[in-house]
């Protein structure tokens, strides 16, 4: 396709998804009413074409009739009226056209028609010698023949009206079906793609986020634990310590003793009552 | 486009002495002294030169009372350039025939553009 991965730079929100959607329903009922639009003038068109094709054939006939007319009034009038009929041309048209409005599917073409305006006659006096029979048919022919020219002047006009008008609209069509609907079909995939994406990463998030938070009381745990144990470990230490503090004080109490009563027994049992003090102190402690 | 339709209503005529002369007859004729639009026919012979053509041509279709703008066919086919680039709907160009050229309608600018749409048809 053309125009493939050919969007519209806009923001990828719901919002704009919302518009984007809004945007390719018109493109398309527009798209489908200007086809119909084209067809109908397309319709017309060809009408028309064939009518001109027709007209133009016939006027080569009037014309001709219409110069063979003229050649009588030569004849008759035994020379040329060209220059009397030039001078004696009025400040006011007989024949003139009128212009009148046809719609076609909001298309104005314009129809000419004939406007004679009778009272106007500005060849009185032409070929009032000679031949003024075969001029007032002459000019009845030629009357007839402009008439004709009149119908196929519009009928060209509402050609050219008309091939202008069926380019600009196929040239819509086109551009509708082939640039702004795929573009507008590219925008909302690729804001429903970013949207999709969004929400995979959002929910990964939430996922790594459960997942740090399970870690994280784990270690919380972990940690109350340890700290537990290394309390514990902690006052049983104390207490070891204590315990050897004790035992190393009772030692050294019992050397000191056992100095003292070595002494004592080597001063022959001098003091009996530290002796029972000192024993009765261990008592105490243990 | 619409006003500009309504105000046009003259037909103009650009040819041979006898076409000239069996149009006025029919009428068409309108001779002023506005500036300009003195005459809405012209007569051309075979020693008028293109670029008078050309000029008188030009004026005629930048005239903006004229709805119809009738020319020889044999004329149109000096200038034929300048009328086949002649798209403006206003005013509408008739290719006619004159007396002494009968009407081709291979050289006409209208049916060459129905051609070229249409194929042969």
């Amino acid at each position: 396709m053309s125009g493939a991965g050919n969007r519209e730079q806009v923001f990828p929100t719901r919002m704009t998804l919302g518009v984007m959607k809004g945007k390719l329903k018109g493109a398309q009922t527009g798209h489908s009413l200007l086809k119909r639009k084209s067809e109908a003038l397309t319709k017309r068109f060809r009408d028309i074409t064939k009518r001109i094709d027709d007209a133009k054939r016939k006027m080569g006939r009037v014309m001709q009739t219409a110069a063979f007319s003229l050649a009588e009034v030569s004849y008759a009038t035994g020379g040329n009226i060209g220059f009397q009929v030039q001078e004696s041309i009025s400040n006011n048209a007989r024949f003139k056209v009128k212009s009148r409005q046809e719609n076609v599917s909001g298309v104005y073409l314009p129809q000419f028609e004939a406007d004679i305006n009778e009272s106007i006659n500005d060849f009185k006096m032409t070929g009032l010698g000679r031949g003024g029979q075969q001029i007032q048919k002459a000019r009845e022919v030629y009357s007839k023949s402009v008439e004709t020219l009149v119908d196929l002047a519009s009928l060209q006009t509402a050609f050219v009206i008309l091939d202008d008008v069926i380019k600009v609209t196929n040239r819509r069509v086109n551009a509708i079906e082939h640039v702004i609907i795929p573009r507008t079909e590219n925008t909302i995939s690729y804001i429903n793609s970013e949207l999709d994406e969004l929400d995979r990463e959002e929910f990964y998030r939430l996922k790594k986020v459960q997942e740090k938070k399970q870690i994280a009381t784990a270690a919380a745990d972990a940690l109350m634990a340890a700290k537990k144990l290394k309390e514990e470990q902690d006052r049983l230490n104390e207490l070891e310590k204590h315990e050897i503090d004790d035992v190393e004080k009772l030692v050294v109490k019992d050397e000191v003793v056992k100095e003292e009563e070595s002494e004592v027994n080597t001063k022959a049992n001098d003091d009996d009552n530290t002796d029972l003090v000192n024993e009765t102190e261990g008592d105490v402690i243990f | 486009m619409a006003s500009e339709a309504k105000n046009r209503t003259l037909i103009a005529c650009m040819g041979d002495e006898d076409t000239i002369t069996g149009m006025l007859l029919a009428g068409i004729g309108q001779v002023t002294n506005e500036p300009g639009k003195e005459k809405n026919f012209q007569i051309c012979n075979d020693d008028t030169k293109s670029d008078e053509l050309l000029a008188k041509f030009d004026e005629f279709t930048s005239r903006d009372d004229i709805a119809i703008l009738l020319i020889n066919q044999h004329l149109a086919d000096v200038i034929r350039l300048e009328v086949d680039s002649f798209t403006a709907p206003f005013p509408a160009i008739l290719e006619i025939p004159s007396k002494d050229h009968p009407y081709d309608p291979e050289k006409d600018s209208i049916l060459r553009r129905v051609r070229r749409l249409f194929g042969d048809s």
